[in-house]
């Protein structure tokens, strides 16, 4: 009985898996490619020298004050995108515990942020480590700090984070964001620095 | 919690009610052969595979033809695994996967559990993850539905012991169901903004001047088939929280949905090939409730968030600003509500596929993913698995009920007699034996300790949602546990194996033993199947014995921490 069974086993084997495992994804590796070559290449942000600076969904490092500053990471060394995932630590983690205070003291350092009204997004790591959206409570918690570096006006900078601030998908689904990479940008545009030949772009 | 949040969680359940019967209606023509649009295809794979498609399987010939595919099919993915290095496309050049993670991945991936103990970033080549990966994604689905289908045919037919073929199931589920819905779905994500491509990886200089690696890959195609054959084996390690995999709340809510969608779909489908519409439904209806139970208990948990940590200062409130709730392991964009409908909806089903982190959840919300795959992952549950899953806790229900009045039970014209029960009780022995004997091993074993990532309570709970993931093929996992040693590759590699052929061969029996049967005409003495007291006690016996048999763990795990946390105590 099973010797029969053994070729439609093998035969079969392999026939699915050139259809499902070739045929199928480089049939839909071209038809993304035509019809949406831009974000099946990774939808990359271009800079002000015309070089790509990132991905619209990844996120980056900030760590200037003059810059908008993303969640904390658990990916690598901070949003390497080739070590993507969470801190995994539990509720009842020492080591969490650790983490969520200096964050919070930082906050408090840099922002003048009050105990009590952290947004809770903003001291705890995301899942996937390269989470590119903070929420739009801590971004207007970071306005004061990146208006002052920049010598910007606050409310402009506000106005700014305003305009980023994209809301619930078809004003439905999931929660209210800011981009932080294409903040960052638009605020290079917006309110250039001084010096910013000096950081090489 | 918000009204928003709720709101999305509701109108998931409506559409989920929407679609059962259109997808059930579709699974009967692919299954009774109606649909003929690929029939060249067919004939020739028939062809070259030596099948004869109107052969009429006996279940014990069915069963040995489901297990030398899944055996051929595992061999292939460990050789190509262990050989990645010398073939095609690995832009990468990733060295060839070492033995026990091979053994592993092939096996898991053969059961449709989808552990992961690899990142796919830095150890899985385009090839691998395309010609194997999402070749098992597919041939794993296919032949859970084909087993709840041969299941199905058990109980509608009588005195044939014969359950159809298990090639022409295996073929037409693949070329008529998971191969169309996937093609649509990849390019609905890629047009939201998953990538597609054989590139390398892409550096970049950010604008702070760092350098940053974006990883690239066919990773659309893969999504697809993962969340509609509830396989869950993200192509990255942190799976639908990333951004590539997921991008956006919208293709969060289609991944949501695809999931469900096949297993839903079976319940009317199986209601309508045993001709008794209602009964469908009452399975349904028995799913939904323990859905929405476990939804809202997880919600409630992850958005009155931490206590420990709002006490540091962290504002735990929701508002149209703030997220709120325990954000840690989380995304933005999907928020606390997303994040817990979908950790409860890929536990409910054999899924595996996560959003967040279930590791740093809080202890209650992270018991609601645990408790949902102990309870046999029969809420819709996995691909196929999920059907006959609950019609063995059916037939228990079935059982239960007749010792009640005193009767000779039966369930649908079909006598439960001892070597009935005496079958599903060896599914459900299967099941907790491989979960509890496992886990106790591994707390006892300094192996066993080393790959814990957290202290206290929630290390027992990072070993127990590993067998439990493994034996009920889910795939997801308290992901902190270091699973790449000898013992954990070995162990849950094994216990994969265990949880998916150990299990499917008393079900198979089950359903043969039950098609051998004449038929015996509804009388005063059976069991009414479709009555509100039917799902309830239906629910009854899934809770009670899924409680009995881990409720002492459990109370060791999730909820001794739950307490500890209130009390802000750290390990």
């Amino acid at each position: 009985m099973l010797r029969h069974q053994l070729r439609p086993a093998i035969v079969l084997t392999l026939l699915l898996c050139v259809i499902t495992g070739v045929l199928y994804p480089g049939a839909v590796t071209a038809v993304a490619q035509l019809l949406f070559p831009r974000q099946a290449n990774g939808s990359l942000l271009v800079g002000a020298g015309g070089k790509p600076v990132g991905s619209a969904l990844i996120g980056q490092s900030f760590t200037r004050p003059e810059y908008f500053h993303p969640r904390p990471s658990a990916a690598g060394a901070g949003y390497d995108d080739t070590l993507s995932g969470g801190s995994n630590l539990g509720p009842t983690s020492a080591r969490l515990d650790t983490l969520v205070t200096q964050r919070v003291d930082s906050v408090v350092a840099d922002d003048h942020a009050m105990k009590g009204r952290i947004p809770s997004d903003m001291v705890t790591a995301s899942g996937s480590g390269v989470d590119p959206d903070i929420s739009p409570a801590n971004a207007y918690l970071q306005v004061a700090r990146v208006a002052h570096a920049r010598g910007a006006d606050r409310a402009a900078v506000r106005a700014l984070v305003d305009r980023h601030v994209e809301g619930r998908q078809f004003g439905f689904f999931g929660e209210p964001r800011v981009n932080v990479l294409e903040l960052n940008l638009d605020l290079d545009r917006s309110f250039p620095l001084p010096g910013a030949a000096a950081h090489g772009r | 919690m918000t009204t928003n949040g709720w709101l999305q969680i509701g109108f998931y359940a409506l559409v989920l009610l929407l679609v059962t019967k259109p997808m059930g209606v579709y699974l009967m023509k692919v299954y009774d052969g109606s649909f003929r649009w690929l029939a060249p295809v067919e004939r020739l794979l028939y062809r070259l595979g030596g099948v004869d498609p109107d052969e009429d399987q006996h279940w014990t010939r069915y069963g040995a033809s489901m297990l030398l595919f899944s055996l051929a099919s595992m061999l292939l993915t460990y050789l190509v695994l262990r050989l990645q290095q010398w073939l095609p496309l690995n832009p990468q050049h990733l060295p060839n996967v070492v033995a026990r993670q091979a053994f592993e991945t092939a096996a898991s991936f053969t059961t449709n559990t989808n552990w992961q103990s690899y990142a796919g970033e830095t150890t899985m080549s385009y090839f691998s993850q395309m010609t194997q990966l999402a070749f098992h994604n597919f041939a794993s689905a296919a032949v859970g539905v084909a087993l709840a289908i041969a299941f199905t045919r058990g109980i509608a037919r009588h005195s044939a012991g014969r359950l159809g073929n298990f090639w022409t199931d295996l073929v037409r589920g693949t070329l008529y169901l998971f191969l169309p819905g996937s093609l649509l779905f990849a390019l609905f994500l890629v047009q939201q903004g998953a990538i597609q491509n054989f590139a390398h990886y892409v550096t970049v200089t950010t604008v702070e001047g760092a350098r940053q690696v974006l990883a690239m890959g066919p990773v659309a195609s893969q999504e697809a088939i993962k969340q509609l054959g509830t396989n869950g084996g993200g192509f990255f390690n942190a799976n639908s929280a990333h951004p590539f995999e997921n991008p956006t709340p919208w293709t969060n809510f289609w991944q949501m949905l695809a999931i469900f969608l096949v297993p839903a779909g079976l319940t009317y489908a199986f209601g309508r090939m045993v001709k008794n519409q209602k009964h469908g439904w009452a399975l349904w209806a028995a799913m939904f409730v323990l859905f929405m139970a476990g939804t809202a208990t997880a919600y409630w948990a992850e958005a009155r968030g931490n206590p420990i940590h709002e006490k540091l200062g962290v504002n735990t409130v929701a508002s149209a600003t703030n997220p709120g709730g325990n954000m840690e392991g989380k995304e933005v964009r999907f928020g606390i509500a997303n994040s817990a409908l979908f950790a409860t909806i890929t536990t409910d089903a054999s899924c595996g596929a996560v959003n967040a982190m279930h590791d740093s959840f809080t202890p209650l919300g992270g018991l609601v993913p645990l408790v949902n795959i102990q309870l046999g992952e029969v809420v819709f549950g996995g691909v196929g698995a999920g059907l006959y899953g609950m019609l063995v806790m059916v037939v228990l229900t079935v059982f239960i009920a007749g010792l009640m009045v005193g009767r000779t039970p039966e369930y649908l014209g079909k006598k439960i007699q001892a070597r009935e029960v005496q079958m599903a009780m060896l599914y459900v022995l299967v099941f907790a034996a491989a979960i509890l004997v496992n886990s106790a091993f591994a707390v006892s074993l300094k192996a066993g300790l080393a790959g814990l990532n957290n202290a206290g309570p929630h290390g027992l709970s990072e070993i127990l949602y590993a067998y439990s993931s493994t034996a009920a093929n889910n795939g997801s996992a308290f992901a902190g546990l270091t699973g790449t040693t000898y013992f954990y590759n070995t162990t849950l590699g094994l216990n994969t194996l265990v949880g998916r052929f150990a299990m499917i061969v008393p079900m198979l029996a089950l359903a043969g033993f039950l098609a051998e049967q004449k038929a015996a005409p509804e009388s005063a003495a059976s069991f009414p199947v479709t009555t509100p007291l039917f799902v309830i006690l239906l629910i009854g016996v899934i809770v009670i014995v899924g409680a009995l048999t881990f409720f002492p763990a459990l109370s060791l795990g999730p909820i001794v921490e739950q307490l500890l946390m209130h009390a802000g105590r750290l390990f």
